[in-house]
């Protein structure tokens, strides 16, 4: 029981519960239904993204690319959709901003495998090309005249929850099932963990790494539909520093950037907390520049406690064996 | 001038060194030769500070010596030379060998000096290369020289060198030498650590025999062969208890390999497993077998490989064409190879046979606790992770994993080491049972004994080559380890 509260995400839960508490007392109109749908469509997109990133980071990589990929999905998607009013061009847009960025995230997999470069130096090339790539598409122009139907999708609310953040949950809700219960996000875990056990048992693990990087080039070419949904335009230079924020949430849910260790909840409740951190920062009136500090903070605060989680966890594991000398396993 | 008596270290599971006695004068080359694992590493690591010994004393130059890490034994004057390279890559050859008081004024480091020093000293040890050179461009013969003239660069008054000749060509051993003996001359004592006899017969003055940790004999050089050598490496040793070995039929020949090459090594090696049998291969650490394994595993690439299972011809490039062909491997290090230390007993046992879309946990958990009660395993449920299994019970889950993968022939490589001795019958047990059933056993083993306790015929590896097969009415320690030793007694032309 220890062990579960010690090991599992119930701490960031706890943070999250916390912060919400000082927020509905000390921040005007926090606990309010329409702030909370705010809260919902303000961390839409940095849920999409941080869980392909959660894929890359359990594998022991990182994707520097994703908020310029998501430049260049909008401005390729954004330019077949504007002016049209067809439902053809707007599922082709939206394929396509997927394929677009599958193909990035393939791209980032590929060269890191095949040469054996650090995912951290090809996804940091990648982020220029990406982004260079987006203003050369459309002349560094902003692209207006999307769908309306597209738009109407942003300001949707389902059972008073907003469309595309359902979008979002349906996404952690997915990457929690794959990571959990597929034989494929076993090998993320264990490939993440030690990746020469998992090709001397048989596994190609360099597919596997391209697949993490793949996944999250889906999820940016989502996460630039929903974008262009919310506000109604294509901007070559949209999504700036995304990356980061997608990072911060993984990390701040437990992941260890070495791989093999987070969880889809973790990053799910991370990418919350940074969204009620800056969204209750802001209704009390705190400057922008303090809001930075202050989220800077968090994020080390965060990462401190759970190094000091993981020792604690590992002296637990350790003391178990203990009374583990009873063979658990003799026949029942 | 260094007097060792008495001295023990124990790791978990084992003991290294079980009452070590060696005495050391100034000015004598001292060799010190031993099996695999009898101890002459650890005992080099005991005297070099890195392992604090269980028991036991030291004393060195007259008063006790108790170093706490490597830097008391460098400041009580003792260099080592380890088997592995510790040079920094991207420094100079000059940077590397005086890094540890570069010379300096002002606070800041005096290049004219340091290349001067350098250039010194590359040339007393007959080195050829510019001072400036990146650690990095070097030949791995040349960093072996780098790291020897580095030990020397002190005032040293006993240099121990663990291997030093594995990578150099018979000239620049014989520089080598030449170079020893002048420091001996000095009065420098030289502790002399080699698998290869002719040059521990051709160099020391006294030679001390390891066996199972125990210091057996010291000698003067003068008169002792190489047979009498191995004969006292060999010994008579603590009877261990074996399980019977049941009378199997053999079967039709499983795996065939032809003329397989793999880099680094001389080769090409020929041999056959048929199911039922038990093949052991013999030979000192670095003779290849654990490199020729993974080539026929397809862990490692291998330069050329002819293989037959069942009589027809196969490719293996990757592990997965292994597994898929029914050949699992059990490696040498089970902790980075072999484990994922992170995940639970459960999905260790599975990893090899992992397909399919989801992960059926209710049958995997059936199937690592049958696993587990057949193997023995002592855990605390097969929720719990590998990390925190003893060493026995880690080898345990990796069999398991092999054994859950169905294959039909078994490479292992090193299945015991590090295991308390119930744990090891149990898994001689198991491989013998598996034998019993039909499977092909390759057997990879340092400890001598084990493979003349469970195999029916043993290959004997010596510096990349089959130096000559055993069969089991036939084992006798003696021959094989004069077998082993063979391709290092004739001089070093072929590397």
């Amino acid at each position: 029981m220890i062990k579960r509260l010690v090991l599992g995400e119930a701490g960031i839960g706890v943070a999250l519960v916390v912060l919400a508490g000082f927020f509905v007392i000390l921040a005007p109109n926090f606990a309010t239904e329409q702030n909370l749908r705010n809260i919902m469509t303000q961390i839409t997109l940095n849920t999409v993204l941080a869980v392909g990133m959660t894929f890359v980071i359990l594998v022991g990589g990182i994707d520097l690319s994703v908020g310029s990929a998501m430049a260049l999905c909008a401005v390729v998607s954004g330019t077949m959709m504007a002016g049209s009013g067809s439902a053809m061009t707007l599922v082709g847009g939206i394929l396509v901003s997927v394929l677009v960025g599958g193909v990035v995230g393939w791209v980032n997999g590929f060269v890191s495998e095949q040469w054996r470069v650090p995912s951290f130096i090809v996804t940091l090339a990648m982020l220029n090309i990406a982004r260079g790539g987006a203003e050369r598409y459309t002349d560094a122009a902003t692209i207006y005249n999307l769908p309306a139907a597209l738009n109407d999708f942003g300001t949707l609310t389902l059972i008073g929850i907003p469309a595309v953040f359902w979008v979002a949950l349906l996404l952690a809700g997915a990457g929690w099932f794959v990571l959990s219960r597929t034989v494929f996000g076993r090998l993320i875990y264990a490939t993440g963990n030690n990746e020469e056990a998992v090709r001397l048992s048989g596994h190609k693990t360099s597919r596997i790494k391209i697949a993490a990087f793949m996944i999250a080039g889906l999820t940016v070419g989502i996460a630039a539909i929903l974008y262009m949904a919310r506000l109604n335009i294509a901007s070559p230079i949209l999504g700036q520093g995304y990356e980061l924020n997608a990072i911060a949430a993984v990390v701040i849910g437990g992941a260890s950037l070495m791989g093999g260790r987070g969880s889809m909840v973790g990053t799910f409740l991370g990418a919350c907390l940074l969204g009620v951190l800056t969204n209750g920062l802001l209704l009390m009136g705190v400057s922008d520049f303090e809001r930075q500090i202050i989220t800077g903070l968090v994020i080390l605060v965060a990462v401190v406690l759970d190094a000091y989680r993981l020792r604690l966890a590992r002296k637990l594991a350790v003391a178990q064996p203990a009374q583990a000398l009873t063979p658990a396993m003799t026949p029942s | 001038m260094m007097t060792v008596s008495g001295l023990v270290k124990r790791f978990p599971g084992v003991v290294a060194l079980d009452g070590v006695d060696l005495d050391i004068r100034a000015g004598e080359i001292h060799a010190l030769v031993g099996e695999n694992g009898a101890g002459k590493s650890t005992l080099v690591k005991a005297l070099a500070g890195i392992h604090a010994p269980d028991a036991g004393t030291m004393t060195f130059d007259g008063a006790p010596y108790t170093p706490g890490s490597a830097a008391d034994a460098l400041a009580a004057g003792i260099s080592v030379v380890h088997q592995e390279l510790a040079l920094l890559p991207y420094l100079t050859v000059a940077e590397n060998l005086f890094l540890r008081a570069l010379p300096r004024t002002a606070g800041v480091v005096d290049r004219k000096r340091l290349r001067a020093d350098a250039a010194r000293l590359l040339t007393e040890i007959g080195l050829e290369v510019s001072p400036d050179t990146l650690v990095e461009r070097l030949g791995i013969a040349q960093m072996q020289l780098v790291e020897i003239a580095k030990a020397i660069s002190t005032d040293c008054k006993l240099l121990i060198m663990d291997e030093p000749t594995a990578t150099l060509t018979s000239r620049e051993s014989g520089r080598l030498f030449g170079i020893l003996r002048a420091l001996r001359e000095r009065g420098v004592a030289i502790v002399y650590i080699s698998h290869h006899l002719q040059e521990v017969l051709e160099l020391a003055d006294r030679v001390t025999v390891l066996r199972n940790g125990r210091s057996i004999e010291t000698r003067e050089m003068a008169g002792v062969t190489a047979p009498d050598l191995v004969k006292l490496m060999v010994g008579r040793d603590l009877a261990q208890e074996f399980p019977a070995k049941p009378s199997t039929e053999l079967g039709e020949v499983a795996l065939k390999v032809r003329e397989l090459k793999v880099a680094g090594f001389e080769g090409p090696l020929s041999f056959s497993v048929r199911r039922g049998e038990v093949v052991g291969l013999a030979g000192l650490v670095g003779s290849g077998r654990t490199e020729a394994m993974r080539a026929v595993f397809g862990a490692d690439p291998s330069l050329s490989e002819n293989i037959e299972l069942y009589g027809k011809k196969v490719h293996i490039r990757h592990p997965q064409d292994a597994v898929r062909h029914g050949i699992s491997l059990l490696t040498e290090d089970r902790k980075s190879q072999g484990l994922v230390l992170d995940l639970p007993i459960s999905a260790n046992v599975t990893l090899a046979k992992l397909r399919g879309f989801l992960v059926r946990f209710g049958q995997e958990r059936s199937l690592a606790e049958g696993l587990g009660r057949r193997l023995h395993l002592r855990s605390a449920g097969v929720d719990q992770h590998v990390r925190t299994l003893s060493g026995g019970n880690q080898q345990k889950v990796v069999l398991a994993k092999w054994l859950n993968a169905g294959s039909d022939i078994l490479i292992v490589d090193e299945p015991t080491r590090g295991i308390d001795v119930g744990a090891k019958y149990e898994i001689h047990e198991l491989l013998l049972g598996l034998a019993a059933e039909g499977k092909a056993l390759l057997v990879v083993s340092s400890d001598l004994p084990e493979l003349m306790g469970i195999c029916d015929r043993v290959l004997v590896f010596s510096r990349g080559k089959i130096a000559g097969e055993v069969a089991r009415a036939d084992f006798d320690a003696e021959h094989i380890l004069t077998l082993a030793y063979s391709g290092y007694l004739k001089n070093g032309e072929t590397q």
